[in-house]
C-alpha cells in the first residue's frame, strides 16, 4: 500500500513540472498482467476450488485461467435464478439500451480484444474481423429487444367469446457451453440472443480461447447489465457439461459443438427436469429465430363481455 | 319512511362475468329431461304460470275469458293443475277477482305506472293501494330504471319499500326490467337492492321491452336470491317474464332453478312464469306425452 | 315460509330430494364395433405380426368392447417403412394445397360421423357423452379444418425461412382425449408434409381405428397415416425405431423424461406435452359464482383426467368460506354415472389402474390429515367411479398438493396476498396451465404474466381451440400444439 501511495505522490508531483519527471531515472515499463477470474453475480471471484490451468501460446504462459468447479457453477445458477425475474421484467426498451451499451463498451475496448485474441493465437486480420462482428452482433440484437415479441406473438381467433393471445416469455435460466473455436464472437453470438429474450445465463467459455470471455465480463460489468444476468466461468468443458445439463434449476442448455458423446450426455442429463436442449454448430445464426430457441410461448384467455 | 329496511352497499355486491353466466346457462339447456321427469316438469310449469294479459285493448270480456282459461286449462283433463295467478292491469283486478272466485288462483296486478314507471311515487302508491283494495293478491311493480341508472339507488330503494308497505298483505313482485339495465352486474345490484327493500319476488321484465327474460339474466337473479337467503334466512321468489312461450324453454328454467336454489324453490310459492302463450304449449306437450302423437294448436283453446 | 332465525347452517340448500332427472341415454344402437381391430398400415388393416390381440373395455361396465391388435417392434417397423415410403414418394411431393384438401376432407367426414365418434369415445374411455359430443369431437373436426388451411401457407408462418417437413413422425397419445389428441398430432403433422405412425393409448384405441376408416374414406394416400395399437412397449418400439425423424408424445412427465433420455444422441426431434398441477387462483374481488363454475370445469371436466386441470384451488382467505360453500353446493348437482346418459357430468374413471391411483391419493390425503369431502351422489355398482372430491385444510407441503392425481380431486389452499398466490402457484416442477379470477384488469395482467405456465385462463378455465397454442413450461413439456406455434414441431426451418 505504501508503495502505491508513493507512486501516486510522484504522479501528482509529475504534473507540477517537467523537472521532476526528468529527474526520475529512465527504466523499462513493466506491463501489468491481468488476473483472469470468474464472473458470478456481478463480481469477479476466483474459483472456490483454487484450481487453474495454464494458457500457453508459443511456449509462453499467457495466463493462469481459473478452472471452475461444479460449486462455482452452482453459485452461478443461484445468481442467475435470482436475477431472472427482474431481468425478464425489465422493459424491452431498457434491454435494448443495455445491449447497445455493451456494444459501445466493446467498441471502446476494440484493441484490447484484438490483442487478446492474438495472444491466444488468432491472426491479426481475423481477430479484428471477429471483434467487429461481435460488436455488430450486439447492435443487431439490441435492435431486436423490442421487436421479436411482435414477430412471435399472436392474437388467436378462437371460436368462443374470448380474447386469446400468445406471447413469448423467457425460458428462464439458460446454461451455455460456448463454442471452442471462437473466443469472442462465438460467446457473444450465443449470450446476446439468450439475454435479449429475458433469460439469464451461465456460460462456460471456450476452454481453448477463454481470455476474451473474462474481458467481455468486464465489458458487461460496465454496461449496466445487472449482476447475475450473465455469469461466465472458465474451465473444462468435459468436466462441467454434465452439470450444465443436469442442474434442476436450469431451464435450457445450449451446447455449441459437435461432439456426439457430449450431446448424448447433455440430452440424457437434460431429461432430469425436461430441460430444453439446443445444439448449435457451424455459422453463428443471427436473428429472431435464435432468440426464439430460449423463449416459451404463453397463451392467455379472457372472456369478452360487459 | 316507515320501513326499517336498510339500503345495502351495492358496491359490495358480487361481480358478474357475462360469458361465464352464459356458459352456465347453456349448460342447463344441455340437460335432457325425459319421460316421467318431463311429465312432472310440465305439471310444475303449468302450476307456476301467471297467465297474463297486459294490453291497452284489454276489456272485461277479454279478462273474463282469460280467467276461465286459467281455471279450466283443458276441459277434457280436469286432473291438470290450474295456473298460479292471472296477471292484469289495476283496472281489471275487480273483473278478474270476480271471475276467479272460488278458485285458488291469485289475482296479480301490475302497478306503479307499469310498464315505464314514469310517474311520481305518490301516484304509484295510490295505484298500488287501489289495486290491492280491488282485490289483488299480488302486486307486480316496476322499479324506476332511470333513477337506478342515474345512480340514485336510495330513491329506488325507498320507493320499493313504500310500495311494499302500501301492499299490505298482498305479495310484492319487483320488476327490474333487466332489458333496460344494460349489464348483468346491474341486474345483480338491482336484485340485491329490491330484496333488501322488501320484495317478496323479483321479476325480470314487463314483457314490453326486449330482451325480456333470458336464462342468463334469470340465473344472475337466482344467484342473488341464494346469497340473500344465506345472508338473511329469508326466501325470495323469482319470476322470469316475457319471451318464455315454449315448454322446452320453461323446463330449462326449472333445471336452472333446481340446480341453483334446490328443491325448496320448485313450487309456485317461490317461482312463477309470466307468460301468455306458454300454457298452451305445455298442454300440447302433456298431450304428446300422454298419446305419443305430436299436437296442433287447433285443439287447444285460445284465450 | 321464511326460515326461522337460526344459524346460517340451517340455510343449507337442498339438492337431494324432489324432482330428479330420468335416465336419458344416448342411443348406441346404430353403433357397430368389430370384434377385432387390426393395425392400420399403408392404407390397409393388417393383422399383428405376432397374431396377438388384447381387449379394450368399457370402464363404465368393466366389460370388453372389442379386441385390438397388440403391436410389437415388427408392426412398428412395417408402419414406419410405409410412412417413409409415403413420405418420400407421395406426401412430400404433393402440392401443399392438395395436401390441405385431404385434411379438409377428413374434417368434413368427421363432422358427418360426429355422433358415432362421440358415442364410441364415451364407450371406450368413460367420458360423458355431453363432453365427447359437445367438446371432443367438434374440436377434432375443427383441428383438421384449421390445420388443413395451413398446408399451402407455411411460408407465411415462418417469414424469411424455407420451410420443409421433418419426415416421419412417431406420435404417442394418451387416453384422456383419445381422438382429440390424435387430431392434435396428425393434423399439423400432415399439413406440414410429414407422414405419421400413431400409437393410441392402450385403454382407448377404438376411435383411432374409426379414424383410420375415415382416412380410407377420404382416399388419403396409403402410408401417410399409420396406426399401430398396443401398450407401452409398442410406444417404446416407435421411439426407438431408427427411421423415425421425430417423436411427439403426450402423457405423463415420467414417461416423457424416459423418452427424452432414450432419444439422447439420436438426432431425432421431439415435442412433449406432459403433466401438470395447475393452480386456479380465486381473488376476493372475483365474480365468485362464475369462479365456482370455473373451478368445477377446471377439476371435474373429463373426470379430472386433464393434464391442464385446475387441480389446486388457491382461494383468498376472505372469500374462502363462501367459495367452498358454493363449491360444495355445486358439487351436489353434479351427476356421476353412465357416460352415455346425456345428463351425466362425471363419467367413469378411465381404467381400474387409474382408479387405484386416485384411491391411493385419497388414502394419502387422509393419512396426511387433510379433510376429505365428497359429494353425496350415488355411483353405479359396476365399473370404475370416483365422486367429486375436495381436500381442504391442505398445505403446500402435502403430497396431494404437489403430485398430479389425474382424477376429480381438488386440493383447496388459501392465501392472503397476490404475491403469495403467485409464489404458491409457481411452487411446482410443472408449468402447463393456470387460472386467475378477479374483476380487476391490472391484477389479471400481473398474475397472468407472473405465472410460469404455457396456458393461462383468466376468468375462465379449460378452454381449447385449434387456433390457440397449448403446451408447457418446465416439466410440463416442450413445444406447442395448436395455432401457428403448433406448426413448429413439424417443420424444419432453413
Amino acid at each position: 500500500m505504501a508503495a502505491k501511495y508513493t507512486v501516486s505522490a510522484k504522479r501528482t508531483s509529475a504534473k507540477v513540472g517537467k523537472k521532476t519527471r526528468r529527474a526520475t531515472p529512465k527504466t523499462k515499463n513493466v506491463p501489468v498482467a491481468k488476473t483472469y477470474k470468474l464472473y458470478i453475480n456481478g463480481k469477479f471471484p476466483r474459483t472456490e476450488s483454487g484450481r487453474y490451468f495454464k494458457l500457453e501460446h508459443k511456449g509462453k504462459v499467457v495466463a493462469n485461467v481459473c478452472q471452475a468447479s461444479r460449486k462455482d457453477f452452482r453459485e452461478a445458477v443461484v445468481a442467475a435464478r435470482a436475477a431472472q425475474k427482474g431481468w425478464a421484467s425489465a422493459s424491452a426498451f431498457l434491454k435494448g439500451q443495455i445491449l447497445y451499451r455493451i456494444a459501445e463498451m466493446l467498441e471502446g475496448r476494440h484493441q484490447q480484444f484484438v490483442d487478446e485474441l492474438q495472444a491466444q493465437g488468432v491472426l491479426k486480420a481475423p481477430a479484428e474481423a471477429e471483434v467487429d462482428q461481435a460488436i455488430d452482433c450486439l447492435v443487431h440484437y439490441a435492435g431486436w429487444a423490442d421487436k421479436y415479441q411482435q414477430i412471435f406473438s399472436a392474437v388467436n381467433p378462437v371460436a368462443s367469446s374470448h380474447f386469446n393471445f400468445s406471447v413469448p416469455e423467457p425460458t428462464g435460466v439458460v446454461s451455455l457451453l460456448a463454442p471452442q473455436r471462437s473466443g469472442l464472437l462465438g460467446l457473444v453470438a450465443n449470450i446476446a440472443p439468450a439475454i435479449v429474450g429475458g433469460n439469464t445465463v451461465v456460460v462456460l467459455a471456450s476452454q481453448r480461447l477463454p481470455l476474451c470471455a473474462i474481458s467481455f465480463a468486464e465489458v458487461l460489468h460496465s454496461s449496466d447489465v445487472p449482476g447475475g444476468v450473465v455469469n461466465i466461468l472458465t474451465g473444462a468443458t468435459d468436466e462441467l457439461a454434465g452439470q450444465f445439463a443436469s442442474h434442476m434449476d436450469v431451464n435450457a442448455v445450449i451446447y455449441c459443438g459437435t461432439s456426439k458423446q457430449t450431446i448424448t450426455e447433455i440430452e440424457e442429463q437434460a431429461a432430469n427436469n425436461v430441460k430444453r436442449v439446443i445444439t448449435r454448430a457451424g455459422k453463428y445464426a443471427h436473428g429472431p429465430y435464435t432468440i426464439k430457441d430460449t423463449l416459451e410461448i404463453k397463451t392467455t384467455w379472457h372472456p369478452v363481455g360487459a | 319512511m316507515a320501513s326499517t329496511a336498510k339500503l345495502p352497499n351495492l358496491n359490495q355486491v358480487s361481480r358478474v362475468d357475462q360469458v361465464g353466466v352464459e356458459e352456465r346457462a347453456a349448460r342447463f339447456c344441455a340437460r335432457s329431461i325425459k319421460n316421467e321427469s318431463k311429465q312432472e316438469a310440465l305439471m310444475m310449469v303449468l302450476s307456476m304460470i301467471d297467465l297474463t294479459t297486459l294490453e291497452g285493448q284489454d276489456t272485461p270480456g277479454k279478462v273474463t275469458q282469460l280467467c276461465h282459461k286459467a281455471r279450466h286449462l283443458n276441459a277434457a283433463r280436469p286432473e291438470l293443475p290450474t295456473v298460479a295467478a292471472v296477471c292484469v292491469y289495476p283496472t281489471m283486478v275487480a273483473v278478474a277477482k270476480k271471475a276467479l272466485t272460488g278458485s285458488n288462483i291469485h289475482v296479480a296486478s301490475v302497478a306503479t305506472a307499469f310498464p315505464s314507471g314514469m310517474s311520481t311515487t305518490k301516484i304509484k302508491l295510490e295505484e298500488t293501494r287501489m289495486a290491492v283494495a280491488a282485490g289483488a293478491d299480488e302486486i307486480d311493480m316496476v322499479i324506476s330504471r332511470g333513477a337506478f341508472l342515474q345512480g340514485d339507488t336510495r330513491f329506488v330503494f325507498d320507493e320499493i319499500a313504500q310500495v311494499k308497505e302500501a301492499c299490505g298483505k298482498a305479495h310484492l313482485k319487483v320488476i327490474l326490467e333487466t332489458g333496460e339495465l344494460g349489464t348483468l352486474d346491474q341486474v345483480r345490484r338491482a336484485s340485491v337492492l329490491a330484496m333488501h327493500a322488501g320484495a317478496d319476488f323479483i321479476k325480470t321484465s314487463t314483457g314490453k321491452v326486449q330482451p325480456a327474460a333470458t336464462l342468463p339474466v334469470t340465473l344472475v337473479m337466482l344467484q342473488a336470491i341464494r346469497d340473500y337467503y344465506h345472508e338473511t334466512g329469508r326466501m325470495v321468489g323469482m319470476k322470469p317474464a316475457g319471451g318464455i312461450s315454449k315448454a322446452k324453454l320453461a323446463i330449462h328454467y326449472l333445471v336452472m332453478l333446481r340446480e341453483t336454489l334446490g328443491n325448496a324453490w320448485l313450487t309456485p310459492v317461490w317461482f312463477r312464469f309470466g307468460a301468455s302463450s306458454l300454457a298452451n304449449d305445455v298442454l300440447m306437450q302433456i298431450e304428446k306425452q300422454r298419446t305419443g302423437v305430436y299436437q296442433s294448436l287447433d285443439y287447444f283453446s285460445l284465450d | 315460509m321464511t326460515s326461522k332465525k337460526q344459524g346460517k347452517e340451517s340455510r343449507k340448500l337442498d339438492f337431494s330430494t324432489g324432482w330428479d332427472y330420468a335416465p336419458a341415454p344416448q342411443s348406441s344402437a346404430d353403433i357397430t364395433l368389430a370384434k377385432r381391430y387390426k393395425h392400420f398400415i399403408n392404407g390397409k388393416f393388417v393383422a399383428p405380426a405376432n397374431g396377438k390381440y388384447f381387449s379394450t373395455i368399457n370402464p363404465a361396465t368393466a366389460r370388453p368392447l372389442a379386441k385390438v391388435a397388440a403391436g410389437n417392434a415388427r408392426d412398428i417397423d412395417k408402419a414406419v417403412k410405409a410412412a417413409r415410403a409415403a413420405y418420400r414418394n407421395v406426401w412430400s411431393k404433393m402440392a401443399p394445397a392438395e395436401r390441405g384438401k385431404y385434411l379438409f376432407r377428413v374434417a368434413r367426414i368427421i363432422q358427418e360421423r360426429s355422433r358415432e365418434f362421440a358415442v364410441i369415445e364415451s364407450l371406450d374411455g368413460g367420458k360423458p357423452i355431453r363432453e365427447s359430443r359437445d367438446v371432443d369431437i367438434p374440436l377434432v373436426a375443427a383441428h383438421f379444418f384449421y390445420n388443413a388451411g395451413w398446408a399451402d401457407k407455411l411460408n407465411y408462418a415462418f417469414p424469411t425461412r424455407s420451410v420443409k417437413p421433418v419426415g416421419v413422425a412417431g406420435q404417442i397419445i394418451p387416453w384422456n382425449f383419445p381422438l382429440l389428441m390424435a387430431a392434435w398430432k396428425i393434423a399439423p403433422a400432415l399439413a406440414c408434409g410429414n407422414t405419421v405412425v400413431l400409437k393410441p393409448a392402450e385403454t382407448t384405441p377404438l376411435t383411432a381405428m374409426k379414424l383410420a376408416e375415415v382416412m380410407q374414406d377420404a382416399d388419403l394416400p396409403p402410408g401417410v397415416v399409420n396406426i399401430v395399437t398396443g401398450a407401452g412397449d409398442t410406444g417404446a418400439a416407435l421411439v426407438q425405431h431408427p427411421d423415425v425423424d421425430k417423436i411427439a408424445f403426450t402423457g405423463s412427465t415420467q414417461v416423457g423424461k424416459q423418452i427424452q433420455r432414450q432419444l439422447a444422441g439420436t438426432g431425432k426431434r421431439y415435442s412433449l406435452e406432459l403433466g401438470g398441477k395447475a393452480a386456479n387462483i380465486v381473488f376476493a374481488d372475483a365474480a365468485i359464482d362464475q369462479a365456482v363454475e370455473g373451478i368445477v370445469n377446471g377439476i371435474f371436466f373429463n373426470q379430472g383426467h386433464v393434464c391442464c386441470a385446475g387441480s389446486r384451488l388457491l382461494v383468498q382467505e376472505s372469500v374462502a368460506e363462501e367459495v367452498i360453500r358454493k363449491l360444495k353446493d355445486r358439487m351436489e348437482t353434479l351427476i356421476v354415472g353412465d357416460p352415455l346418459d346425456k345428463n351425466t357430468d362425471i363419467g367413469a374413471i378411465n381404467s381400474k389402474e387409474q382408479l387405484e391411483r386416485i384411491n391411493a391419493y385419497l388414502k394419502i390425503g387422509a393419512e396426511e390429515g387433510v379433510q376429505v369431502y365428497q359429494s353425496s351422489c350415488a355411483v353405479p355398482d359396476t365399473g370404475f367411479w370416483c365422486r367429486p372430491t375436495l381436500f381442504t385444510g391442505v398445505a403446500q407441503s402435502n403430497r396431494v398438493v404437489q403430485e398430479e392425481i389425474f382424477g376429480p380431486v381438488l386440493a383447496v389452499q388459501t392465501f392472503r396476498t397476490v404475491n403469495e398466490a403467485i409464489a404458491k402457484s409457481n411452487n411446482t416442477p410443472y408449468g402447463l396451465s393456470g387460472g386467475v379470477w378477479t374483476d380487476k384488469g391490472a391484477k389479471i395482467f400481473k398474475v397472468t404474466r407472473d405465472i410460469r405456465a404455457g396456458v393461462i385462463w383468466a376468468n375462465t378455465f379449460n378452454k381449447f381451440d385449434p387456433t390457440s397454442p397449448f403446451g408447457g413450461y418446465k416439466e410440463s413439456g416442450i413445444g406447442r400444439e395448436g395455432g401457428l406455434h403448433g406448426l413448429e414441431p413439424y417443420v424444419t426451418l432453413n
